[in-house]
């Protein structure tokens, strides 16, 4: 009997990674939303929810990471997550300055500190987490192209 | 505040954010990104009209990002130099703007070229107008990665090479920078230019680390500006982009991220020394004459286009070395005339391709009668950059010439006579061979190419053409003097500028 | 003043794998070795001796820390560094898409 190749790799990743996905993008929204009070921020905690759709996509293959986040999907996150900076250094004109800071500073180590600068590590988290796992789709673009040649 | 000074940043931001929006809307909506591209460089020519205007009033402009002033913050600044650089950039990237509505058509998605020209603009302009070393480092490597990604949006054989050619060299350069801004901040613990030449000044000459830094600056703004020995990849991706980038390339990028930000450091913030200066002549002499020999031998248009930039910029150095007020003054004259002629000249290279498929000159030949627009206006760009006289170019070559030999270099102005003979050969031959003569059988079909294609062919020639007024007086005071009043004063300018 | 020189003789490692080497990827190799001698280089910059790092937190004083501005500008480099090699890796899939070798000097047509 031949057995036909499933795409992806073999069921202990799938399962560990179906396990651990969810756990891993929660924490990557924790570090995006803790940047003011903790180390990390927006370019730490995108890179980790991009971390994982990229586990996704090398446990089970292409196809299916690119149905759970497609690649128009990911220049979406890039773009608002963009325009959203723009937005907010914009804004920054309320107070005179562009990318003034012109919400309440309050005190430092509390959630709600440092004005806008959680605002801004959310955008950076969305930019990171659309451009980096976009990047890899498109490299994987590539792949697929030559596979189909031979 | 005054508003000139409150929305400096715009001059990146707004870019940026129509790349964005294009990034974001543009795949789906036919139309929008032509219009944002098109009409984001227009609208900023206009405000950079306004910027000079108020450095001419009030000298420097600055703008505290954030409302941080120094040391902490970040300043974003405009003089006459900066000004007067960002009038031709926008000027030049408007036209081509228009131009690209219809050039681009024939390739598929058109928004990715408009995304990554957006940033291009964005990246220059920031290198135009930050006064903080590693923001330059930051805006430089923006401008370049597209620049690098557009040079290869064909995807052929050859732009990829020469796209992966560039893209090595070009990290390399600012590797090198990135070197020498790390030695300069161990020096000084500074990373605002102005700061950085006041701590320099007082520590005074003489300092290893200050010509350490100073060599690796030279070999990466080398790289970037592509003075001769640093020259190899301008050839190969100048003519294997996009006709509209290719003019961006090289009336554009090579002299904001090379010649501005070189003389910028060296002239404002390390200071300039006669032996510094001995080398950039040479430099600028060497390129000078191995451009126009190079470009003597080419068949392909935009190839001989580009060698030909390779040696104008050689001139616009050579200019700036010579260090006098005169040399100064013709050095950014011959910026300003290379700018719009090379452009102008790249877009009808594009132009002919457009409409015969064909970049080999010797394939070429009569086009002028099919094409009557398109040769009239390459006619002009080639007679501004060989140096003709009612146009532009003459005025500016015959000012560096006789700067030289009010310096007593008499050798090295006989050397740029020489080069001026040659220049005029090639591009008069490069002209003959494309556009005089008799039609070929197979070009009988050929036809004119769109309206704004046209219209921005015939603005660009009309600059060419009025380019030499701009030595009127007021007009001088107005744009070139103000600009050449920055780097004659030197350091003594970021002295004023230090002061907050 | 060794570990600075350190530094260079990093850089030039890099430098003669871009210079000399005709694979393609170990070209992009010796642009990120280079990238990573400049980083170095910044960061032991700011080093100072015994100099803890630049974090505020609870209940701690600030006395001996390190320069904190390398350290975001190696950031920024850092991200830049990964931009650059996507599109030389990019360039290089392409290139061999094409060509099917990753030898420049079976790649090199553009000449003259």
């Amino acid at each position: 009997m031949k057995k036909i190749k499933e795409p992806g790799m073999s069921v202990i990743v799938k399962t560990v990674a179906r396990l651990v996905a969810r756990v891993m993008l929660l924490f990557g929204f924790y570090v995006v939303l803790h940047g003011q009070v903790t180390h990390g921020g927006g370019f730490a905690g995108g890179v980790v929810m991009a971390l994982v759709f990229i586990l996704i996509m090398l446990a089970y293959g292409k196809e299916g990471a690119l149905r759970t986040f497609s690649r128009t999907g990911a220049l979406t996150t890039a773009g608002i997550g963009l325009i959203l900076l723009v937005a907010i250094a914009f804004t920054g004109y309320w107070r005179g300055h562009f990318f003034a800071n012109f919400l309440g500073q309050g005190w430092p180590f509390e959630f709600w500190s440092a004005g806008v600068i959680p605002f801004l590590n959310i955008a950076i988290g969305l930019v990171v987490l659309g451009s980096l796992y976009g990047i890899f789709a498109a490299l994987t673009h590539f792949h697929s192209e030559e596979e189909e040649k031979q | 505040m005054m508003l000139v000074e409150k929305y400096l940043p715009l001059f990146v931001a707004i870019p940026l954010g129509g790349a964005f929006l294009i990034s974001l809307l543009g795949w789906k909506k036919r139309g929008l990104p032509e219009w944002i591209g098109t009409l984001i460089p227009a609208g900023l020519f206009i405000y950079s009209l306004v910027t000079l205007w108020a450095t001419t009033k009030h000298g420097i402009v600055v703008h505290h990002l954030g409302g941080w002033s120094p040391p902490v913050g970040i300043l974003i600044g405009a003089d006459g130099l900066t000004a007067f650089m960002l009038v031709i950039v926008h000027f030049v990237a408007a036209c081509v703007a228009l131009y690209a509505t219809d050039y681009i058509k024939k390739y598929t998605s058109p928004w990715i070229f408009y995304v990554l020209f957006l940033i291009i603009l964005a990246g220059m302009n920031g290198v135009l107008t930050t006064c903080d070393f590693f923001n330059l480092f930051v805006f430089m490597e923006i401008a370049s990665l597209a620049a690098c990604t557009l040079v290869a949006f064909g995807t052929e054989r050859h732009e990829l090479e020469a796209a992966f050619k560039y893209g090595v060299m070009n990290t390399m350069g600012a590797l090198f920078i990135l070197l020498g801004i790390a030695l300069l901040y161990g020096y000084t613990s500074e990373l605002n230019m102005a700061d950085m030449a006041n701590i320099i000044a007082a520590k005074g000459p003489g300092s290893k680390i200050v010509t350490m830094a100073g060599v690796f600056f030279l070999v990466g703004f080398g790289l970037k500006a592509a003075l001769v020995p640093f020259h190899a990849w301008l050839p190969d991706a100048h003519p294997s982009a996009p006709a509209p980038i290719s003019a961006i390339l090289s009336g554009l990028i090579i002299k904001s991220l090379g010649i501005y930000a070189l003389f910028r450091i060296f002239i404002c913030v390390l200071g300039m020394t006669p032996l510094l200066s001995s080398i950039f002549l040479f430099m600028g002499a060497l390129s000078m004459a191995t451009g126009a020999i190079m470009a003597m031998g080419q068949t392909d248009f935009k190839r001989l286009l580009a060698y030909s930039s390779l040696s104008q910029v050689g001139y616009i150095v050579f200019g700036l070395a010579l260090g006098t007020p005169l040399g100064i003054l013709g050095g950014l004259f011959h910026l300003f005339n290379h700018s719009v002629g090379k452009s102008l000249l790249f877009l009808t290279a594009g132009s002919v391709e457009y409409a015969t498929g064909t970049r080999k000159l010797n394939e070429m030949g009569g086009l002028s009668n099919k094409m009557p627009v398109t040769g009239t206006s390459s006619l002009a760009g080639a007679m501004s950059i060989g140096g003709i006289p009612p146009f532009g170019g003459f005025f500016s070559k015959l000012i560096i010439i006789f700067a030289a030999v009010q310096a007593g270099h008499i050798g090295y102005a006989i050397w740029a006579v020489g080069t001026g003979v040659l220049t005029l050969v090639y591009l008069m031959k490069a002209m003959k061979q494309a556009f005089r003569g008799a039609l070929a059988e197979r070009w009988q079909a050929v036809r004119e190419v769109p309206m704004r294609m046209r219209l921005a062919m015939l603005i660009l020639a009309f600059v060419c053409l009025t380019g030499g007024l701009l030595l009127i007086p007021q007009l001088k005071d107005l744009f070139l003097n103000q600009a050449a009043k920055v780097l004659i004063d030197g350091r003594m300018y970021s002295k004023i500028w230090g002061g907050f | 003043m060794i570990l600075y020189m350190s530094c260079f003789v990093l850089f030039c490692i890099g430098l003669y794998g871009v210079m000399r080497k005709r694979n393609i990827i170990k070209i992009i190799t010796g642009i990120i070795i280079c990238e990573y001698a400049a980083n170095l280089l910044f960061i032991l910059i700011g080093y100072r001796m015994g100099g803890r790092a630049p974090i505020l937190a609870h209940g701690t004083v600030i006395e001996n820390m390190v320069d904190p501005l390398p350290q975001a500008v190696v950031l920024t480099t850092i991200v830049i560094g990964l931009a650059t090699t996507i599109v030389l890796v990019t360039l290089a899939i392409r290139l061999y898409e094409k060509y099917g070798t990753f030898d420049i000097t079976k790649i090199e047509e553009l000449k003259g």
